[in-house]
């Protein structure tokens, strides 16, 4: 009886929702559709039939619905009928067969998607600002906002004001000042170009087919790069990507697909790579492109040997070191770090306020970089500049003086660590001859030896925190050179001697390491968001327990090590290593391609950004596209840029502001955890979907879901939910819906995690370590099976102490990561004098500071305004690259020429810009161009794009693990003249024109 | 009605040229339109709030500073002279307005303004500039966008009156820029000598058996013409620096304190100086 009322009350809900909500009666209006609901064990039938927008309903079975809802008994029936669902018994009913849909895939998902609209007919989301305007949220890869929005059009984007109905901000009490942060989210300069890229003239707003591709003729692979578009529908772009994927399934076997894509995507957790992209290619089946750890390199494959976190991929603890900076230290040293150009990551400009005040406390700064960098310029302090790649010298000439003066922490190297006798031997001269003297130091850095005696001076007898790389613990700069595991070895070397843990001493530079909560747990996008991916995602940790969802597993064992991806093409093998946080053993598995069985690729799927400007030497990335052995390659993309117009298919994803989405601000998770350290306010947003998404274009989750309607697999892709379902489901789950309602959240978008008592902070980083206690900062790692001795009182490596020459090494055998770590220099830099005599410049292509990688790059954003990030000549906005005015002037350059970067591996024009802030031989750029725009064949000539990437070296840091390291680079410069230079941009397309 | 009026203080010292401030301005007035207030902003080429850049000296010592530069909302503006026709006008909050209706076709307000800061748009045929944000100011808005999205506290908008901005001008500093142009501009810049003036510094070392090392805390002082003009103690890293100097500002003389001996004499042109390694006895 109560089953037959539920049913029946299911019609009547569908009738009033029609009838309270506007939107709902017209998605009635959209399908002609018979649905069945059949409880198989009491017999019970009710058909559905929606017909113009009415509902037609009896309790009996259709002779001919299109659907078919079957519940095996009517327990379950009970159960999946409620409003609330119980997703960990959804999915239990669904893997064992006790509920099951026959029908059409497109009509099936109407049909539940249209379950889950009736369900929010009453709720309501954003905030009427009158005379027309509503204000929303969403979020990004910068910082939270508001998108003010009329008539169905973005009017500004600005950042979250919070209100006296938001939590408390934290204040830290130092030096006598009450110290607390703005109330408000803070966003980068990428954030404030968003409308801009909303409406950017690149956008993709249809499928598009490349006018000479013929699937079932002449594919005309060559002139991919080259050919135009045409627009075609969505139904015919769906029908050719899905009998593509089923033509090279069939024909080769799953291997034969290869999923690559961006190292970021449009922030999200529905939409994000490792969780929808990854649950559709795990459905597939496919070869992964497995990525190294591109930004952590040297922290990676260096310094966890010494220190362990490798679940955080080498950056060490982020707990405490805001207050512990402010109240106890008294200088700060970033080396290779510049925080306010790079602000972490995804951490708008949350860092700076607190850098402002360790300035105005008197906390005295070091800038250790071949540039002038934006924090030096903000905070002042002595400058010191070696030669791009030589910093471990000048890290061993410090340890020299250290020594010889005694001035480190002798109590904690013999008591926390082990083998600094033989590391001693090392820096003395006394296993190799050579003292690792500051004189030593300065033939190869080029820093005069009586400043390094004085930095080391003045380190060893105050309170000295090192911020080393662009988090103050990791990330960027010098770790991504020849010399990066050696250079983040001696990061950690230096702090090892220095006793880091003791108050006023650590590993930070105010980028993380503020007071927030750490144990209100909201999950970031690495742990895996809807992906049921439990092996290369942090799913199975805490995201898979709270979210039940159906757990997807790839069925191909072979991987292709991103830095090699061309070569596995044109070669056809390649080898490298994972990165695998399991432990400091872990990383030497290595992984391989082509694995027997398997067919070679055939087949290139890419989501996300274009990989030209971010992956080294990519004109062999290029040239992948034109191999002939790639029969078909799609990309879905928001934009017409870069990679994108290499492919046969173009699919057009929405921006963020076009769809829903769930995230809190910087929350990685995963092998990124405790990012939201980096903030001021923890914030979780629900992202309203602004605007309707512009053109044809459809968010990432949907252009999934419509491939998987056609191979019948949108059921298990979706386990029937839009993306506002999975976004209740994953508030449902997280911390969150116990502090506020799903209808409030809904409605507001944002909340801002309360800041806890003073006295339930997280303790200071690794204090636990120094004190010897036991471990008490809240992060779940390393693994249990990592500690030797003693759970939770020991670090991670062999030992459990901190090594000065790593165990993990010493079995390892790689030639360029000796367990001793003694300087080699760089294979591509200052010692290499034959190259360097034909190339005398070192080039930094460092993280972009207005753009994040390829987000906000090029597009005909606003971002070209900016007159030190691209500038106009003749029509083209090209890359800035910064030069010594020495070097320049040695070549005739002035600021604005636009100037020709080149080497073996490509050439590349830029725009000048003459700087004292560079010093003698090297360059300065930026990395992650969004732009490639090749004058002749493409993979081969002169790009005017500005990819710098074009002319890194592919070699790995080190013979044993795949580490990229575009920072060894050497190039020469000159003026550029070419015909283009006086040309407008039109004739330089008439030239390309040509070149076809 | 109050007689306060807006006024904006940027200070030079915290700007860190993020360029938020000048985004922040093109998402307000890119493809809007506020009628009474302002007509769209182009997509490309005006920069209503520019960034100026200043570096100054060479390796080892360099300073690399910046400012936002927009409309000056001059309380005796050339340009609202030059208007016709009520194009434009200064609101009783001081903020100056070009009307979008009436100062079509008015391509001579552009050249008005000495500080550059009227751009025209040629497809709307229309004289355009920043307006301090009056149109959100209007709707209950404390503060501009560029002030919302800057991360540093370097711009401070502010409606004082004539006393209260008396006070803060001499309390702060407060520097107008040109102020030849006499024009009275409502745009004030705290520690404006970043960007204007100029500085010399130098390393000090000293040898002691047979080492070279960096001498920390000795005096320098600056003197021009045998009349000590500033003194400077060195750092850690046997620096110092005199800033605030007159670019071009001749011969200078550099010695220690108390007569422990002179190091170099030097003439200050256009750019900074760094001068150098210093040797002084031990």
């Amino acid at each position: 009886m109560l089953l037959k009322m539920k049913m029946l009350g299911l019609v009547q809900a569908f009738r009033l929702g029609a009838k309270i909500n506007r939107d709902f009666a017209l998605r009635l209006k959209e399908k002609t559709l018979i649905v069945q609901l059949s409880v198989l064990d009491v017999r019970e039938h009710r058909y559905i039939e929606f017909r113009g927008g009415k509902l037609y309903s009896r309790h009996k079975q259709h002779p001919a619905p299109d659907i078919t809802v079957k519940f095996k008994t009517e327990a379950v029936a009970h159960k999946l009928m409620n409003p609330k669902q119980d997703y960990r018994f959804m999915i239990h009913a669904m893997k064992n067969f006790m509920v099951d849909i026959d029908g059409p895939d497109d009509q099936a998902f109407w049909f539940m998607e249209t379950m889950q609209k009736l369900l929010r007919v009453h709720l309501k989301y954003g905030e009427d600002m009158g005379n027309g305007v509503r204000r929303y949220v969403s979020n990004n890869n910068g910082g939270p906002v508001h998108v003010y929005v009329r008539d169905d059009r973005i009017l500004r984007i600005t950042p979250i004001e919070f209100t006296a109905e938001d939590a408390a901000s934290w204040t830290i009490t130092a030096r006598g000042k009450a110290l607390t942060p703005p109330r408000q989210t803070t966003v980068p300069p990428h954030v404030m170009t968003a409308k801009s890229l909303v409406y950017s003239k690149d956008r993709l707003l249809y499928p598009m087919k490349r006018v000479d591709f013929d699937p079932d003729g002449d594919r005309n692979i060559q002139n991919r790069g080259t050919s135009d578009y045409v627009r075609i529908s969505w139904e015919e772009a769906i029908a050719l990507v899905a009998g593509e994927i089923k033509r090279v399934k069939k024909t080769y076997g799953p291997g034969a697909l290869a999923f690559t894509h961006s190292a970021h995507q449009n922030f999200g957790n529905v939409n994000y790579l490792l969780s929808s992209a990854f649950r559709f290619f795990n459905l597939l089946g496919f070869t992964k492109v497995h990525s190294n750890p591109q930004s952590w390199e040297g922290w990676y494959w260096g310094a966890v040997h010494h220190y362990g976190h490798t679940m955080r991929l080498g950056q060490g603890e982020v707990f405490g070191q805001v207050e512990d900076i402010l109240k106890n230290t008294d200088m700060i040293v970033f080396w290779s770090s510049d925080p306010e150009a790079t602000n972490g990551c995804y951490g708008g400009l949350e860092g700076t306020i607190r850098r402002m005040w360790a300035k105005e406390l008197g906390i005295e700064f070091v800038h250790i970089d071949p540039y002038f960098n934006e924090t030096a310029a903000l905070m002042g302090g002595k400058w010191i500049a070696p030669r791009p790649g030589t910093d471990p010298a000048l890290a061993q000439a410090i340890c020299h003086v250290w020594i010889e003066e005694d001035l480190y922490d002798k109590w904690y190297v013999e008591n926390r660590t082990t083998g600094f006798a033989q590391w001693a031997d090392h820096i003395m001269g006394r296993d190799d001859g050579t003292p690792k003297t500051p004189e030593w130091a300065e033939a190869e850095t080029g820093v005069p030896a009586r400043d390094i005696r004085a930095l080391a001076r003045k380190w060893g007898k105050s309170k000295t925190y090192l911020g080393a790389g662009g988090f103050g613990n990791t990330f960027g700069g010098a770790c991504r050179g020849a010399t990066g595991t050696q250079w983040a070895r001696m990061m950690v070397i230096l702090m090892g001697m220095q006793g880091y843990g003791r108050p006023g001493v650590n590993f930070g530079n105010l980028q993380g390491g503020t007071p927030i909560d750490f144990n209100f747990w909201f999950p970031g996008y690495a742990e895996g968001g809807i992906s049921g991916d439990l092996a290369f995602t942090a799913n199975g940790a805490i995201n898979y327990q709270q979210i039940p969802h159906i757990m997807t597993m790839n069925n191909v064992r072979q991987q292709i090590p991103r830095m090699q991806f061309p070569e596995a093409i044109f070669e056809g093998k390649a080898r490298g290593w994972p990165t695998d946080v399991a432990g400091i053993h872990s990383q030497f598995a290595p992984i391989g391609y082509p694995l027997p069985g398997n067919a070679p690729i055939r087949m290139i799927y890419k989501f996300g950004g274009s990989q030209f400007g971010t992956q080294c030497n990519s004109n062999r990335w290029v040239k992948t596209y034109l191999n002939e052995g790639i029969e078909f390659v799609v990309n879905q993309s928001v934009y017409m840029e870069g990679e994108a117009k290499f492919a046969d298919i173009v699919l057009p994803a929405c921006s963020a502001y076009e769809r829903f989405d769930i995230s809190e601000w910087a929350q990685a998770g995963g092998y990124a955890p405790q990012y939201p350290t980096q903030l001021n306010h923890r914030v979780v947003t629900l992202q309203h979907k602004c605007i309707e998404p512009l053109g044809e274009s459809k968010s990432d989750y949907a252009i999934f879901n419509e491939i998987a309607k056609e191979l019948g697999l949108s059921m298990i892709y979706s386990e029937g939910m839009d993306e506002l379902g999975w976004c209740k489901r994953i508030f449902e789950g997280s911390d969150l819906s116990q502090l506020t309602s799903w209808s409030k959240f809904l409605k507001k978008g944002y909340f801002v995690v309360p800041a806890p008592r003073e006295d339930q902070r997280a303790p200071t980083a690794y204090s636990w370590y120094y004190e010897g206690r036991k471990k008490d900062v809240p992060e779940m790692q390393p693994l249990p099976a990592d500690y030797t001795e003693k759970f939770l009182h020991e670090l991670q490596p062999i030992s459990g102490k901190f090594e000065f020459v790593p165990k993990t090494l010493e079995m390892a055998d790689d030639p360029d990561r000796p367990p001793v770590n003694r300087y080699i220099p760089s294979w591509e830099g200052t010692a290499t004098k034959d190259l360097l005599a034909k190339y005398p410049l070192q080039m930094v292509s460092a993280h972009p500071r207005y753009s994040f990688h390829t987000h906000a790059d090029g597009k005909d954003s606003t971002i070209n305004d900016i007159a030190v990030h691209r500038n106009l000549v003749d029509g083209h906005y090209y890359l800035q690259m910064r030069i010594n005015p020495q070097d320049a002037a040695e070549r005739g350059l002035k600021d604005g020429d636009l100037l020709r970067a080149y080497n073996d591996r490509g050439e590349v024009i830029f725009a000048c810009k003459i700087s004292p802030r560079v010093m003698r031989g090297v360059v300065h750029t930026y990395e992650s161009s969004a732009v490639y725009q090749p004058l002749g064949k493409p993979g081969e000539s002169t790009d005017i794009g500005g990819c710098a990437n074009q002319l890194t070296n592919h070699r790995s840091q080190i013979r044993g693990g795949s580490a990229m390291a575009p920072n060894a680079c050497l190039v020469q410069i000159e003026p550029w003249t070419g015909a283009v230079a006086s040309l407008s941009l039109q004739a330089v397309q008439t030239q390309l024109e040509a070149v076809k | 009605m109050s007689d306060k009026q807006w006024v904006m203080v940027v200070d030079a010292a915290k700007c860190e040229a993020c360029y938020n401030c000048f985004l922040a301005v093109k998402d307000e007035h890119i493809g809007n339109d506020f009628p009474g207030y302002c007509a769209p902003m182009p997509l490309h080429g005006q920069n209503w709030v520019e960034i100026r850049h200043k570096h100054r000296g060479t390796a080892p010592v360099v300073t690399a500073h910046s400012i936002p530069v927009m409309c000056n909302q001059c309380e005796d503006a050339p340009c609202l002279r030059a208007a016709r026709d009520g194009a434009m006008y200064r609101r009783p909050d001081g903020i100056v307005m070009i009307d979008p209706v009436k100062a079509k076709g008015q391509r001579s307000l552009v050249k008005s303004c000495p500080y550059g800061h009227i751009h025209w748009n040629e497809e709307l045929e229309l004289p355009q500039k920043w307006n301090f944000d009056a149109h959100l100011l209007d709707q209950g808005w404390t503060r501009t966008r560029g002030e919302q999205v800057c991360g540093t506290g370097a711009l401070t908008s502010m409606k004082v009156s004539a006393a209260e901005l008396a006070a803060l001008r001499s309390r702060d500093d407060l520097e107008v820029l040109e102020p030849q142009f006499r024009t009275t501009p409502r745009i004030f810049y705290k520690n404006l000598h970043l960007m204007t003036k100029s500085f010399i510094a130098g390393t000090v070392v000293a040898v002691v058996n047979g080492v070279e090392d960096c001498a920390e805390g000795r005096v320098v002082v600056l003197s021009q013409d045998g009349q000590e003009v500033a003194r400077a103690t060195t750092d850690a890293f046997g620096e110092f620096m005199v800033d605030g100097l007159a670019p071009n500002s001749g011969i200078y003389d550099i010695g220690l304190a108390e007569g422990a001996g002179a190091l170099c004499r030097c003439e200050l042109k256009d750019d900074s100086l760094y001068v150098g390694v210093l040797t002084a006895s031990a």
